[in-house]
């Protein structure tokens, strides 16, 4: 169907009231809800953070000494510490919202949200202990 | 006739993203990035990160890993400027960073793990 609609640039702005642009630093709730979409820088830093790790294996065994020795001063470990913190926060909240974004089925019912929540969290655990076998298994 | 918007796609690999990297970072970041360093656990060898990294399954795994998480990071990034700074004139600007960035660090991701032997 051919869209007949005119949509203008126009908007009537009288009706709006001016937002702040620390509107986020007024309530808690505001402030959580911008820490969470925070936790992306973190997810950014620790993409590149493996990548180095990546880059110094492909580089041989001095390399990989290099970055490990790296990996130990003390404003990498700091940033990798909060990095951990704003991982966990990262993985709670998203697999909160899981369920409003993942509704299953089984059969024609609904599985409750519970369940969904609580599928999230064993597939972390698995996934975890998976990850911790490969790596340090010797 | 729609116009066809890169919203959804974006808004998907946004959402796998997110998933993929809750899932698996965690337990990374605390291995790699804080359990390692402080000398709780031994590092694994060089040799053994070789096999590993150059396991197949464990290279496109990574791959996954990090392409995503940073389309995941772009899609929010840019929404969280969009929302908390009101740069609504950086708009084009500032999807061709975020998308941009996150499929130029792709290819080095992807780039970065075909070196290993």
């Amino acid at each position: 169907m051919a869209s007949t609609q005119v949509y203008t640039d126009y908007h009537p702005r009288w009706l709006r009231r001016q937002v702040s642009t620390y509107w986020w630093l007024e309530k808690w709730a505001y402030f959580a809800f911008i820490l969470r979409e925070m936790t992306c820088l973190f997810v950014a830093w620790f993409v590149v953070y493996l990548l180095l790790l990546v880059g110094a294996v492909a580089g041989g065994a001095e390399s990989y000494q290099r970055l490990l020795d790296w990996s130990a001063s003390p404003w990498v470990l700091t940033l990798n510490a909060a990095t951990f913190l704003f991982m966990i926060y990262h993985a709670v909240t998203f697999f909160v919202a899981a369920p409003q974004a993942l509704v299953v089925h089984v059969g024609r019912r609904p599985v409750p949200a519970r369940l969904v929540l609580a599928g999230h969290y064993v597939a972390w655990a698995a996934a975890s202990a998976l990850v911790a076998w490969i790596v340090l298994r010797a | 006739m729609h116009t066809r918007h890169p919203e959804p796609l974006l808004w998907m690999l946004f959402s796998a993203g997110g998933v993929v990297s809750a899932m698996l970072m965690p337990i990374l970041v605390l291995l790699f990035g804080v359990a390692i360093p402080l000398g709780w656990l031994a590092a694994p060898s060089h040799a053994r990160m070789l096999a590993v990294l150059g396991n197949p399954l464990t290279a496109v795994l990574m791959f996954g890993l990090c392409a995503l998480s940073l389309f995941h990071w772009a899609h929010r990034f840019r929404h969280t400027l969009y929302d908390g700074l009101q740069i609504k004139h950086l708009n084009e600007l500032l999807a061709l960073l975020t998308y941009g960035g996150a499929a130029v660090g792709s290819v080095m991701a992807a780039y970065l793990l075909w070196r290993i032997p």
